[in-house]
């Protein structure tokens, strides 16, 4: 075994103006908690994948405004901390079914989009390090494959929005365009329509009736007798 | 930020392991990982190992519907407790909200039942989601490695079928796990009908194997497969103008004067009002139980995964099955501290990350169904001593994780493993050069409301699905099929719900059942202060707690 205690270093953070002191190495999240505070807003799955954490920040002496999620970002000396757990930007509604590809749908529904500035504050509000002004100029040029990848990893915490001076709704506007290409530019593989037809048509009744009936030592025999797919033989491939 | 005596991350003691890690790299490359467990060898190791083969974990429940079901301690405490309103107190002849469906949470399974409840007809101004936090603050949306569906020539529904089987131990209900795999291919085509953007290579989908699937049947979004699939669910839901209350826990289902279920009392966790809802159909989509901590475990769950849905439902005479069983992740965050118990979701070894020890030595098989991967993690840590100890005194074994780049090419980890690369990057490791320090996590509930194959409680009016319910996986599921459920029993509630609610009627509306447990309570002589739902978790300091005043205004 490897082992090495450490010692309890405490640091001071600012929660909207009022110092606390919390040990070294916890998330800000946890920093806030261990100072007092119980989450009603401002917390949500605490792994970084919902954006309900949104959080801005800057050190003593330091004009410039940071970008964190609380629940991914270890609390450091010196933050003085704020949380924008809600961005009011509304979203455009529209009909997946209906969609027109011959036109430029997301400047459509999203206007705005045009009065982007190339500013590049949307990028740098980003804690998932998008690069969100190149979407918004993908979407500008009608290049919803482009938007749709470039946005993947959009979280919709909304800082993006928040930080925009153009009023762009990027984090919906982005949504929109991923749903496009999945419907649209992403074709369905014929062999998931063969086997729904061959559901349709009952072919696993049988032997699913004949499952759902068998004792458990059955099941056990059944099961011991499978044979495993080699991982490198089948479909699976590397991207 | 303090990074004092840390190396790529790591402190500088786990250096020599790491080096052993990377000089046994190349021979485990080439040999391969260990063979799998033959199934005596997996009673074996979980017996020795597992929680949940703990007998002291646990304890019987001494009043309700499932009077004598073994849960554990944490579990039979948030079901052995007062509600957290007076029952009398309520004024329940002013109805707040007249709806048809009510559907009490705002995770997956919660938006695929309004969804469906409005398919078979349902207006969406007659349907009413109510949620504790977010409209989308739930486990679902953070499902990293995947969804099951067989759906390839060489794969059916009905070898699904057996993987599920004997991945939960044959304790499954048959009948849904039916349901689960005969539905997985529509889901997945439902998926993308509105949009969903899977993994594709040349117009197929990319399929892996997961723990205990003897096909590979995982169809992913990379490693956002959950972000990818609910938030384009939500925003259909959106589109739909299907209206959502957040911030808005249940606190106690109704039911009518017949016993029928008919809405919930919910609290407004702002301005802390009570309102009563009334509905003809209540679908109970409330998720899992991870913050309430199963034997201290540290977990992966969202931050209101409280089984509040349990507690209620059982309070209103909902039967629970199989609620003995935990499922911990292999693979959670060990180190750095700041992310403990976070997921390291399984996708890592089925790109080719194996486990390995102190020494780099592969000890496991690294598609084990995840109650036997875990308990010979826990092995490895506490029993063989060839775990690697963090500075808090945890210990964890390491994923070999630039093994994954090493199999399919440079690049194939950052680019199929955002969201981890992203997560161990914000603590200044890389994983596509180091490993990564992981153990066990608390993060499903295996079982939970029990449930026929349409989503029907034994309370009539009351339907259930996605986590809360059990019965699909026995006593344990396999990576992928917790996807699976939120869509195929969301859906399968839904569409119950919505029939039901087209020709039910709603008599007066009732607290009863909660006086009536209340005497229960007394009767099995339980003697406590506690109450539940708890609805959020406390995680301010003990020191904090005991030294506030309350709600002072």
């Amino acid at each position: 075994m490897i082992s090495e205690k450490q010692e309890k270093e405490m640091i001071r953070i600012h929660v909207m103006g009022k110092t606390y002191e919390v040990p070294a190495g916890l998330t800000i999240m946890d920093a806030m908690e261990y100072a007092g505070y119980r989450f009603t807003r401002g917390a949500g799955c605490r792994s970084g994948f919902c954006g309900a954490c949104s959080t801005v920040y800057r050190y003593e002496g330091d004009y410039r405004l940071q970008f964190a999620l609380a629940c991914q970002e270890t609390a450091a000396d010196g933050m003085y901390l704020v949380q924008l757990p809600f961005t009011p930007a509304p979203r455009a509604k529209y009909d997946i079914e209906k969609i027109n590809l011959k036109e430029n749908v997301l400047l459509q529904y999203y206007p705005e989009i045009a009065r982007c500035v190339s500013c590049n504050t949307c990028t740098k509000a980003c804690p998932q390090d998008i690069e969100v002004m190149d979407y918004i100029q993908a979407a500008l040029r009608g290049d919803i494959a482009k938007t749709a990848e470039l946005s993947f990893d959009c979280i919709q915490c909304g800082l993006c929005s928040m930080r925009c001076p153009a009023d762009i709704k990027h984090y919906h506007m982005a949504q929109m365009a991923r749903r496009i290409y999945g419907r649209y530019m992403s074709p369905v593989p014929q062999h998931l329509e063969n086997r729904l037809q061959e559901i349709a048509d009952g072919a696993f009744d049988a032997e699913l009736d004949k499952l759902v009936n068998m004792s458990r030592e059955e099941l056990e025999e059944a099961y011991a007798a499978r044979v495993s797919e080699e991982a490198s033989a089948g479909s699976e491939r590397s991207e | 930020m303090s990074k004092k005596g840390l190396i790529g991350g790591y402190p500088a003691y786990m250096r020599e392991s790491i080096e052993k890690v990377e000089a046994t790299r190349s021979r485990r490359l080439k040999e391969g990982p260990p063979p799998p467990m033959s199934p005596k060898e997996r009673e074996a190791i979980l017996e020795r190992n597992h929680p949940d083969y703990k007998p002291e974990g646990k304890r019987k429940l001494a009043l309700g519907p499932s009077a004598g079901e073994p849960v554990p301690h944490e579990v039979a405490d948030i079901i052995e407790s007062h509600s957290v309103i007076d029952p009398r107190a309520v004024d329940l002849s002013k109805v707040d909200y007249d709806v048809d469906v009510l559907v009490i949470g705002g995770g997956g399974a919660g938006t695929v039942a309004a969804i469906f409840a409005h398919e078979q007809g349902i207006p969406v101004d007659r349907i009413l989601i109510v949620t504790k936090l977010r409209h989308g603050d739930c486990n679902s949306i953070m499902a990293q490695g995947g969804i099951q569906a067989a759906d390839r020539p060489q794969d059916s529904p009905a070898i699904h079928y057996l993987d599920v089987m004997g991945g939960g131990h044959y304790a499954n209900k048959p009948e849904l796990v039916r349901a689960l795999v005969n539905d997985a291919p529509g889901i997945i085509r439902w998926h993308e009908d509105i949009g969903v953007m899977y993994d594709k290579v040349d117009g197929e989908y990319v399929e892996a194997h997961g723990g205990g699937t003897s096909r590979m049947r995982m169809h992913s979004a990379k490693d956002y497969t959950g972000k990818e699939t609910f938030n384009s669910i939500r925003d259909q839901a959106r589109n739909l103008d299907i209206p959502v209350l957040e911030f808005f826990p249940a606190v106690e289902l109704l039911l009518d004067k017949r016993g029928h279920a008919a809405g919930a009392v919910v609290y407004n966790i702002e301005t802390e009002e009570y309102r009563i809802i009334r509905a003809k159909a209540t679908v109970l989509a409330t998720g899992g139980f991870g913050r309430i901590h199963i034997q201290g475990f540290p977990t992966t769950n969202h931050y209101g995964a409280t089984a509040d849905g349990l507690v209620m439902a059982y309070r209103a005479g909902a039967n629970i099955i199989d609620m003995d069983s935990v499922q911990y992740h292999p693979t959670g965050v060990a180190y750095p501290a700041a992310i403990l118990g976070q997921l390291a979701t399984e996708k890592l070894r089925t790109q080719g990350a194996m486990p390995v020890n102190v020494d780099g030595e592969a000890f496991v098989f690294p598609l084990e169904p995840r109650d036997v991967e875990s308990s010979a993690i826990i092995e490895e840590c506490w029993v063989k001593n060839n775990g690697i100890e963090t500075p808090s005194g945890l210990r964890g074994v390491w994923l070999d994780t630039p093994m994954i780049d090493q199999v399919h090419g440079k690049g194939t980890l950052k680019k199929a493993l955002a969201a981890m690369w992203t997560m161990w990057h914000r603590h200044d490791i890389d994983i596509t050069v180091d490993p990564a320090l992981v153990y066990p996590t608390l993060h499903y509930q295996n079982g939970g409301v029990e449930i026929d194959a349409n989503g029907y409680t034994k309370v009539p009016g009351l339907f259930a699905g996605g986590e809360c319910e059990g019965g699909v996986h026995g006593k344990n599921r396999l990576m992928g099929n917790s996807q699976l459920d939120y869509n195929v029993f969301g859906r399968r509630a839904g569409i119950s719900a919505g029939k039901w609610a087209k020709s039910a009627k709603v008599d007066e509306l009732s607290l009863q059942h909660v006086i009536d447990y209340e005497k229960e309570l007394e009767r099995a002589g339980i003697d406590t202060d506690r109450k539940a739902p708890i609805i959020l978790p406390d995680y301010r300091p003990q020191a904090v707690r005991e030294h506030t005043l309350g709600h002072l205004l």
